[in-house]
């Protein structure tokens, strides 16, 4: 952004300087899952993004508005991206950013999560960024803290900012979602980020397609069953276990990565097999859409669900997406510390 | 005395009081050879647009201009409710130029702070000056503008109201506080 130089004659009148200022909707002290945002919520994350990212982008990728502002990054299970990108989000906005993982923390020494999260909270944590295997680990937390928690991932359950930064990149890459294909190949039935993306596609109009083993696709998820009978809330989506039909004139497609800890056995006769019937090849691509718009949440298992040549290839924004993660990570922090501080009043 | 509202500039005397700012910048840096014109967002930005107009009829020169979103260097989020969203900001190289910060309203200081915060984060201009259409008083930092188009005097419960029309500073209203 620095090196544009605007000059009266040239572009004063295409500035549109009484661009109102966005309304804000926001009303949350916690992200725990995007099955409480509404339409507007999601949008004012998006544009706060924006605005981040702008700041992201710049040489001195600096703007302290969130001076004495404390986050604790605490993860039971591993993480690069997610947790390195929330540590970035945070530093940039001058927030004091640390991070405690399970593994070298007083978990090992046999503490609960409950008084873990006290522990935090009594050292005046503002928010906890948590990832944990167990579904619903964050909604406990949140009950024993006045902290924001923030889902980083919990078990199977929902990845919020991951399904966030991907609505971005894709109003990037598409305009709007409204009307769009996007089909999830993969893991379904492991998925975090298959769920939080339901619920955050379906919300921005989306139209949602599930594709996997039918012992990779959770039970319920069938449109054609009755909505009184179906084992999950979610939101209506079309489920497919052919994936040369699901791919056909998709807008987006986006790849799952394979999620070999949590195979239990027997759910898959070999990694070959699934990666013969299900990996998202460019021979498989060229069904969707000649522009569409390939994702993977990372981390890929390269030659499982995805061909490396897709990986890298122009219609992927695999690394677009870790960028834009950082951008969302810092519009919610501004968003909850924002919010917090203003309901102590 | 009874709240009321009272025009303290009116659309001919807005264009007259920025006509005469422009000829001080002008004046003040020998020409706009080495001036980038910084707008704070949003009413710095409008009143900034006036300017380079005015400008545009003094010199030859083209005035280089951007303008600055303050919100994330801001000190009091989280007290006034529910932050609000920055605009963005857009400026031109800055470094080892002289950049007038341009300002609708001064009052605290507080805005002004947070724009040389970033300004400090955006490059390394070779002085900070400051315009502001509005001086009235109150300040909380020791901080002064270089360029005033009008002192008002206020009582720190009165309000400076600026109207925009097409995009411009129209007028300037003193609304009296209530307790007076």
């Amino acid at each position: 952004m620095m090196t544009k130089e605007r000059k009266y004659s040239s572009e004063l009148e295409d500035t549109n300087f009484a661009d109102g200022q966005p309304d804000l909707v926001w009303d949350h002290e916690n992200v725990l899952d995007l099955d409480d945002f509404t339409v507007q919520e999601i949008e004012t994350v998006i544009a706060l993004a924006e605005q981040m990212r702008e700041v992201l982008d710049r040489r001195i990728a600096r703007a302290p508005a969130l001076r004495g502002f404390t986050v604790v990054n605490l993860f039971f299970e591993p993480s690069t991206r997610t947790r390195a990108s929330f540590e970035l989000a945070g530093k940039v906005l001058g927030a004091d950013v640390i991070s405690v993982s399970a593994d070298n923390s007083s978990v090992v020494k046999g503490e609960s999560l409950i008084d873990t999260v006290k522990t935090l909270s009594a050292m005046r944590a503002d928010a906890i960024v948590m990832r944990h295997s167990m579904s619903g680990a964050p909604y406990l937390a949140s009950t024993y803290t006045d902290a924001a928690i923030i889902n980083a991932g919990d078990g199977s359950h929902a990845h919020p900012t991951q399904a966030l930064l991907d609505i971005y990149t894709l109003k990037q890459r598409l305009g709007s979602l409204h009307g769009k294909k996007i089909v999830m190949v993969g893991d379904i039935s492991h998925s975090r980020v298959a769920r939080s993306g339901i619920w955050g596609f379906s919300a921005m109009g989306a139209e949602v397609v599930l594709c996997g083993p039918p012992t990779l696709l959770p039970a319920g998820l069938n449109e054609n069953l009755d909505v009184s009978t179906k084992s999950t809330n979610l939101p209506s989506v079309q489920v497919e276990t052919d994936i040369d039909v699901a791919l056909d004139n998709a807008d987006v497609v986006m790849a799952l990565r394979l999620q070999k800890e949590r195979q239990q056995g027997g759910l898959l006769p070999s990694l070959r097999e699934y990666s013969k019937l299900y990996q998202v090849t460019q021979e498989r691509l060229s069904r969707a859409k000649q522009n569409h718009v390939l994702m993977h949440p990372g981390p890929k298992n390269e030659g499982i669900e995805i061909a490396g040549d897709v990986a890298s290839g122009s219609n992927s924004t695999i690394e677009e997406q870790v960028t834009n993660g950082v951008a969302v990570r810092m519009a919610l922090l501004y968003l909850l510390a924002g919010k917090g501080q203003a309901g102590n009043n | 005395m009874s709240s009321g509202t009272a025009v303290v500039l009116d659309n001919v005397a807005v264009d007259r009081t920025v006509r005469r700012l422009a000829h001080e910048i002008v004046e003040f840096h020998d020409g706009v050879a080495d001036v980038v014109l910084v707008g704070i967002q949003k009413g710095g930005a409008l009143l900034t647009k006036q300017l380079i107009r005015e400008i545009s009829n003094i010199e030859d020169t083209p005035v280089k201009w951007g303008t600055l979103d303050i919100t994330l260097h801001r000190d009091d989020l989280g007290l006034a409710g529910l932050p609000s969203a920055p605009l963005g900001s857009e400026l031109p190289d800055i470094d080892n130029r002289i950049v007038v910060l341009v300002d609708d309203v001064l009052f605290t200081g507080r805005s002004v702070r947070a724009a040389l915060d970033a300004i400090n984060y955006l490059g390394r201009p070779k002085a900070v000056r400051l315009a502001v259409l509005v001086d009235r008083g109150h300040r909380e930092l020791p901080i002064r503008a270089d360029m005033v188009g009008k002192n008002i005097p206020t009582a720190m419960g009165d309000e400076i109201q600026i109207s925009e029309l097409d995009q411009r500073i129209d007028s300037v209203l003193l609304r009296r506080g209530e307790n007076q």
